[in-house]
């Protein structure tokens, strides 16, 4: 399954060292144009990690990230990445609250991002088009105005994902995009999230299994810094080891108590 | 709907700064001479709390070095005044240290053009390098504010330590005249007065301009998250070294007014304590708000000029509890007052009245959780 | 030789005398993230505690006691810094974690605030503390070189402090609860630490070392009320280079100051010799942004 197609990001033996403890060790993964891929693993697996590596958040020890089939990235500081076209969302909301919800757009937007841009931008009527489209889909229509703090944790999600559009990157990178969400916040992430994977290529670390099969695409599993499984979820659900390290622990209550 | 309130709201504003700037330029017609200087003087200390505010306020990065670049291009400034008075030949402080001929670095400032681009470039300069070699590594927060402060000491020690060079504690000062004209007269100290407050109206519009523009947006999304302003494409540290960099050309600006109404510039007025005291200015008049700045300024300086002569002591301790009061009771100043409404008002409250002062911890970033 | 063991020794000298001042903020700075610009006039307070403990002695006590006033003076400035040091968590600094900044401002603001207060009560001029005969003279090496026995006993008071305050840190159970908030405030709480407790013992011991920091000025020199501004800076600059939560760092950092201050003041003169060196720390701090010895984490921010 190698090298078919042209591959937008390929991470090569990426190795990730915090102070001696080795987070991720001789990685790969390689995300196809248009590609939906989740990224799921026991806590601890490196997941949230390699988006660190990817985004440049971390610097690996060793190994390399390919944007694009050309550029290396792992020399690169987070901004040029970003505008390179890779964008991050963290697990955590991360947004300007003290900002209105438009102005965290406005300077999402795709533009150029030098001081001398700024100084001079100029707000045209085909941007604020794009913002209010955005703003939209996110579903926050009537709260353009309000300051970002004052938003729902789902809603401040939201703002964030919609934020990531603006910027329009080629890679998305979506750290639980549901985590701490109600079901019907969750459901809504999903069509969001359906709606993003047309047009881009995403990388989704993700936990809630049920999420993650509402989504028929291709799943690599992490285990101890290491990747241990990646195909359809059929596959990756039937495949031992995986159901190893992820019921493990079950398997031996199971065994412990019948033992008992 | 909403849109016309707003140009309602607008025009209300545009008309009260047109008010406030007619009533400054027509302050000659009420005040005596003597009060006429002071508030020039304090006008010049406004100009330095809007560049203060810039990159405080707005960008979040605390500097306690403004008092240097407020005193670089006050020297600037005194030094040309200096020369002037000299008339060509040696400053007399350099003959008691034993120099025998005018310092190289001394010659630009014989001309008047150039000494007030250098009393804008020197400092700008400094500054810029300073941010270069912090913000470029991520030195921030409370690291680059201890930075500063460094600078403060060192400064000052240098000008104290090449008396020869810079006039030692003294400072420079034993001048009377700007371009042939007196500066006692109270002519002369009227037109100073009126170049005074257009340079104010200038820096204000000019940063008003900044802090509105996507550019001053930024600046505020900095503020609220460096980091994440990185991973949506933008350097921060350009940003910061810009802002940081146009601040203290406008404190350098206001130096070379200050000394012009003042007649004197000394080690002693831009040392550690000046420079705090101009973060005081803006911290009471409200960070964030240039108006608030500006007026805190001139209203703190105000006070101290009132009291201070007649109560030193208790000028000090009142100094002090300003202090405490600016960030404790008002972290948005006076002109936070002014924003109080309805439902906001909870968040104007000390830490103490809104609720229990642990909560603070968990929701503020700065390093909330110290590591390690 | 003798030359370069004198230098040596003045740079040895300023480096403890950095040291001992920077102890302090190493904890209320380096573990709690508060700016405590009060920290200078918690030295000036310990300083006057030693100078009213001497006349306490030379009015109260015979005259043959009075060598030995010195000897309660640095338990004495401990204790008064400390107690004003918790006065000052628990009415102000606790309202304030998580805003260094902010805590910054109002810390200078109680510094002037204490500044005044002590020429109200001192009055303005400088002061002077007799220190005891014992540490009078020096130990003589090499024939010439005078090493001047106070500036041995500060050195030697440093290294006890040094290991106190490891004892206390590493090898104690309070010790123990506070690297334990200090590093998951909201763990340490969930398992039965006090944290508020914590902060305020923390912040008071940071303080009791300033005042014992001022009690060793005492032999330098005389005191004024505004002694503690000299220091300051030089002290915050030292937890700045040293890097930020290990005590180690905060040694290397005032050995590395006090040592180039030395040597630069040496070649070139005073004044320049501060600018190099602030030249010098931030060359430094561009090959290591967060000084020397750095604790990393995972976490942003």
């Amino acid at each position: 399954m190698a090298n078919k197609g042209a591959a937008i990001l390929e991470c090569e033996d990426v190795t990730v060292e915090f102070d001696g403890f080795k987070a991720v060790q001789g990685m790969n993964l390689q995300l196809q144009k248009g590609e939906l891929r989740f990224l799921i693993g026991p806590n601890g697996a490196g997941k949230t990690t390699m988006l660190d590596v990817i985004c440049g958040k971390v610097r690996p020890s060793a190994g390399s990230v390919t944007f694009g089939g050309k550029v290396d990235i792992t020399r690169k500081h987070e901004h040029q990445i970003a505008e390179l076209g890779i964008g991050r969302k963290f697990q955590a909301p991360s947004i300007f609250k003290d900002m209105t919800v438009m102005e965290n757009l406005e300077i999402a937007m795709r533009q150029k991002r030098s001081v001398m841009a700024t100084l001079f931008a100029r707000m045209n009527s085909e941007d604020e088009g794009r913002l209010n489209g955005q703003l939209s889909m996110i579903g926050l229509s009537s709260k353009g105005s309000w300051r970002a703090g004052g938003l729902s944790h789902g809603e401040k999600q939201w703002l964030e994902i919609g934020m990531m559009l603006m910027q329009e990157p080629e890679v998305l990178l979506l750290d639980e995009p549901v985590a701490g969400m109600t079901d019907k916040e969750t459901d809504k992430t999903g069509e969001l999230l359906h709606e993003i994977a047309r047009a881009r290529s995403v990388v989704v670390v993700e936990h809630d299994m049920e999420f993650v099969r509402n989504f028929a695409s291709k799943v690599t599993v992490m285990h101890e810094g290491k990747l241990l499984k990646e195909g359809s979820m059929e596959e990756v659900q039937g495949d031992d080891r995986v159901a190893e390290v992820y019921l493990g622990r079950r398997r031996e209550e199971h065994a412990s108590r019948s033992t008992a | 709907m909403q849109l016309t309130r707003i140009t309602g709201n607008r025009l209300w504003i545009l008309g009260a700064y047109l008010v406030a700037a007619a009533a400054l330029f027509s302050a000659p017609l009420v005040f005596s001479d003597f009060r006429l200087n002071l508030l020039a003087k304090f006008l010049a200390f406004a100009i330095v709390a809007l560049g203060l505010d810039l990159i405080w306020g707005y960008t979040g990065i605390l500097s306690l070095g403004h008092g240097i670049f407020f005193g670089l291009g006050a020297y600037a400034m005194a030094m040309y005044l200096k020369l002037e008075a000299s008339g060509g030949k040696l400053p007399d402080f350099m003959g008691w240290s034993g120099l025998k001929e005018l310092p190289l670095f001394w010659m630009p400032f014989e001309n008047f053009g150039a000494a007030v681009a250098l009393g804008i470039l020197i400092p700008a300069l400094l500054a810029l390098g300073l941010g270069y070699f912090t913000f470029r590594n991520r030195i921030r927060g409370v690291y680059f504010t201890i930075l500063t402060q460094a600078l403060v000491i060192i400064t000052t020690t240098l000008l104290v330590g090449q008396q020869a060079f810079t006039g030692g504690t003294n400072g420079v000062t034993g001048y009377s005249t700007l371009l042939g004209y007196s500066l006692a007269s109270p002519e002369t100290k009227r037109v100073l007065y009126w170049v005074t407050v257009a340079v104010l109206i200038g820096i204000f519009i000019l940063c008003r301009y900044l802090t509105g523009s996507r550019f001053g947006k930024v600046l505020r999304a900095i503020r609220d998250g460096e980091n994440r302003v990185r991973f949506i494409g933008y350097n921060p540290a350009v940003y910061q070294m810009v802002i940081f960099t146009v601040s203290a050309a406008i404190a350098g600006i206001a130096g070379m007014l200050f000394v012009l109404h003042v007649g004197i510039i000394s080690p002693s007025m831009l040392g550690i304590v000046p420079s705090i005291e101009m973060v005081l200015w803006v911290a009471i008049g409200g960070r964030g708000t240039l108006i608030g700045a500006a007026l805190g300024a001139i209203l703190m300086n105000w006070a101290k000029s009132e009291f201070s002569t007649a109560y030193p002591e208790g000028w000090l301790f009142f100094m002090g509890a300003m202090f405490v009061i600016a960030v404790v009771f008002l972290p948005k100043g006076v002109a936070g007052l002014f924003q109080w409404r309805g439902k906001d008002r909870k968040k104007w409250l000390p830490a103490w009245a809104r609720g229990s002062g642990g909560k603070l911890r968990t929701g503020e970033k700065e390093g909330s959780v110290p590591q390690g | 030789m003798e030359l370069f063991i004198l230098q040596l020794f003045n740079g040895l000298s300023i480096s403890s005398i950095l040291l001992l001042v920077a102890l302090g903020l190493a904890i209320t700075f380096g573990l709690m993230k508060v700016i405590n610009m009060a920290h200078g006039e918690l030295i000036m307070i310990g300083a006057y505690a030693t100078y009213l403990t001497q006349n306490l002695f030379l009015d109260y006590m015979p005259a043959s006691m009075f060598n030995w006033y010195f000897v309660l003076a640095i338990p004495v400035s401990f204790a008064i810094a400390f107690a004003i040091g918790l006065v000052l968590e628990m009415g102000l600094i606790r309202f304030l974690y998580g805003r260094p900044l902010d805590s910054l401002l109002a810390t200078w603001g109680v510094g002037l605030v204490l500044q005044q207060l002590a020429r109200t009560i001192f009055g303005a001029p400088n002061v002077a503390v007799k220190s005891p005969a014992w540490l009078d003279g020096g130990m003589q090496i090499f024939g010439g070189t005078l090493l001047p026995y106070k500036r041995l006993f500060i050195i030697a008071l440093v290294i006890a402090c040094l290991v106190a305050m490891y004892v206390y840190i590493y090898r104690s159970l309070e010790g123990r609860r506070m690297r334990a908030v200090m590093q998951n405030r909201e763990m340490a709480a969930c398992l039965g630490v006090s944290t508020r407790r914590v902060d305020a013992m923390t912040f008071a011991i940071g303080s009791g070392i300033a005042g014992i920091a001022g009690c060793a000025l005492t032999l330098l020199g005389p005191i004024g009320p505004s002694l503690g501004t000299y220091y300051i800076v030089d002290a915050f600059m030292v937890v700045v280079l040293g890097g930020v939560g290990k005590l180690v760092g905060t040694v290397l950092g005032a050995t590395g100051i006090g040592m180039f201050n030395t040597l630069f003041e040496y070649w070139t003169n005073a004044s320049l010799g501060k600018v190099l060196v602030f030249v010098c720390i931030v060359a430094f701090l561009q090959w290591k942004p967060s000084g020397l010895v750095a604790m990393r984490t995972r976490s942003l921010d």
